[in-house]
């Protein structure tokens, strides 16, 4: 695919420019009150899930017969699931597997996204009008009912949902990226580019790219709150992540059974709230640190 | 005002025909033989042979695309591969309960965030602001079946006050419907809430700050009027719209929503037709569903055009 060109010739641009301005919106982000504390619940989340192994008190899939759901208390903090096995544990696995098919898809529809969009801006005529229709027809599904349909065909598990969650994310930053690329592709310096003989390919990659990237990744970090929302929610319908690997949507659905054990749905839930918070702060503040117009 | 819905429903035709081609494709390529959902695992290959015959199985996809979109077209949607039932009369079922909750959460949504939402930009920076700001900023972050579970805990199975899950049609027992639908839309409603608080909050800030609303200020209206009148007919421009195109997230809600308090609605019918690898089902349930966005979105186009002059006369 071209766009694996794409980025790596920007990445290998000799100015240094992007760094600069990546480690621009990571201050701006920090600056912003909002904007670090959703830094710090992310960060404490990548933790949680690179360290899982370390940090779990229990094995997340073990199952203790004569613990079975026990309340919160010392032993198991967050109690114990119907089958006896330790909750804190099965959230601090759970991490792992979401922010796994969060940041997978995300980066999947981002990069589908950004080719389609840069194609469809520059090459304009049919190919325009061909691509951005395929997308109009995709983005009239509601995303979930999407993202169901799917995975009903691919068949439930955990690559296909993050499949789904990438596809139907897609169409959102090949818009973005379209409208974006309209804008550059008619100014002077890209206009001046192609005089000079510059290939397509070159201009969209040196020139086009770069200024549409920083809104992109503001996209982004918008996008993926809502793909950890359809992950959950796929995951809680049993069409995501298969036990017993845990999954804080799959382990919302069992708890709702034991309406007893309060701890089975309030834990998971919690868990996915926080980070669902986490990346609105950061996407809000990095809108904010990105176009300053929109700061309130 | 008729240039208006000509232009739009011109637009509305591609989509409609990459929607209904993706739909198509996607339950088409639905692995498993659907022979086995009809005649069970023992059916010999004759048979099978047999039934793919009669089901056109055998024709070229294109072929079957053509097919299965004159039927549509016409108003068969086939038959469940299960029950066989005819999958029009199933969807006109299970389509009143989809579009009520749709509804519902409308109004929750509309009805919680909006005041609050002008609240807020009234006193901006007041502490009702702030209260408001995090409200959004939660309500944004909350999960909605999760907000569902957490509903169904406290009134149902804590204070006893409403039914955990079931279904009555409006038509049979009003009250016993709408209490039944009060945790769901709450459901689905409340997580909208969030978005129309700061959108009406953004927007109601943004027209007062506007030379017209201190002219009329200025010439003694009354601050109620100035608000009402002036202010927020204005300012719900932009809400109608986020309203409008947030109904696709909203009737996503719902299909999950649906299975939490079995609601017998499309959404359900989309999941169960799932697990039974039902394709005929899926694929109405489906048509019906996106259908329903697109006419609601173009809806919202009008509506635009209603309250916006400018709009209509373009």
């Amino acid at each position: 695919m071209s766009i694996a060109n794409v980025t790596s010739t920007s990445d290998r641009a000799p100015e240094k420019v992007p760094d600069a301005r990546w480690l621009g919106l990571l201050k701006g982000l920090w600056r912003h009150r909002l904007g670090r504390a959703g830094c710090i619940v992310l960060a404490v989340l990548v933790l949680v899930a690179a360290g899982a192994d370390w940090l779990a008190p229990h094995d997340p899939t073990e199952i203790y017969y004569d613990y079975i759901l026990v309340a919160p208390d010392s032993r198991f903090w967050f109690g114990t699931d119907e089958l006896g096995r330790d909750i804190f544990s099965r959230v601090l696995f759970g991490a792992r597997v979401s922010l796994q098919v969060v940041a997978a898809a995300v980066a999947l529809s981002l990069v589908i996204g950004a080719a389609v969009g840069l194609i469809s801006g520059y090459a304009g005529a049919w190919i325009d009008n061909g691509l951005m229709r395929v997308m109009d027809g995709l983005m009239a599904f509601p995303a979930l009912v999407l993202a169901l349909a799917i995975v009903a065909v691919l068949g439930p598990d955990l690559l296909n949902a993050m499949i789904a969650i990438a596809v139907v994310n897609t169409p959102g930053f090949a818009r973005l990226v379209r409208g974006e690329t309209l804008v550059v592709r008619e100014l002077d310096y890209v206009q001046a580019a192609r005089a000079m003989g510059a290939s397509p390919l070159r201009i969209v990659a040196r020139h086009v790219w770069p200024s549409v990237s920083g809104n992109v990744l503001v996209y982004g970090s918008l996008k993926a709150s809502a793909a950890l929302i359809t992950e959950s929610a796929l995951s809680f319908l049993g069409l995501g992540v298969q036990p017993p690997t845990p999954s804080w949507g799959y382990m919302l659905a069992t708890g709702m059974q034991y309406t007893q054990a309060w701890w089975m749905s309030i834990f998971p839930g919690l868990a996915i709230f926080l980070t669902v918070l986490g990346l609105n702060l950061i996407g809000d503040a990095a809108r904010d640190v990105i176009d300053p117009r929109t700061q309130r | 005002m008729l240039r208006l819905l000509a232009s739009r429903i011109a637009q509305v035709i591609p989509v409609l025909f990459v929607m209904s081609l993706a739909v198509f494709a996607l339950t088409d390529l639905l692995p498993g033989d659907p022979t086995i959902t009809v005649l069970g695992e023992n059916a010999t290959p004759q048979q099978r042979e047999v039934l793919r015959k009669e089901m056109g199985l055998d024709r070229p996809a294109p072929l079957r695309y053509l097919d299965w979109m004159g039927r549509t077209l016409s108003g068969d949607l086939g038959r469940s591969l299960r029950t066989r039932e005819p999958v029009t009369a199933m969807i006109a079922a299970r389509l009143p309960v989809t579009v009520e909750l749709t509804i519902l959460s409308m109004l929750v949504a509309s009805l919680i965030g909006i005041p609050l939402g002008i609240a807020a930009a009234l006193k901006p920076n007041s502490w009702i602001d702030f209260a408001v700001s995090v409200t959004a900023l939660a309500g944004m972050a909350l999960p909605f079946f999760w907000a569902g579970i957490l509903l169904i805990r406290l009134f149902s199975i804590q204070l006893g006050w409403l039914p955990p899950s079931g279904y009555v049609p409006i038509w049979v027992d009003p009250v016993r419907n709408l209490t039944l639908m009060v945790l769901p839309s709450l459901t689905v409603g409340g997580a909208m809430a969030g978005l129309i608080m700061r959108q009406t909050r953004s927007a109601m800030l943004q027209t007062l700050g506007q030379d017209f609303i201190r002219t009329a200020r200025a010439k003694g209206v009354p601050e109620r009027t100035v608000v009402v009148r002036h202010g927020l007919r204005s300012a719900l421009l932009p809400v109608v719209t986020v309203i409008g195109l947030q109904s696709g997230a909203l009737i996503g809600g719902a299909v999950v929503t649906e299975t939490i308090f079995s609601l017998p609605g499309l959404g359900t019918m989309i999941v169960d037709g799932i697990f039974q690898r039902d394709f005929a089902v899926i694929q109405g349930a489906l048509l019906t569903v996106v259908l329903a966005v697109v006419v609601v979105n173009l809806l919202t186009d009008l509506t635009y055009g209603l309250l916006d002059r400018r709009v209509r006369l373009a």
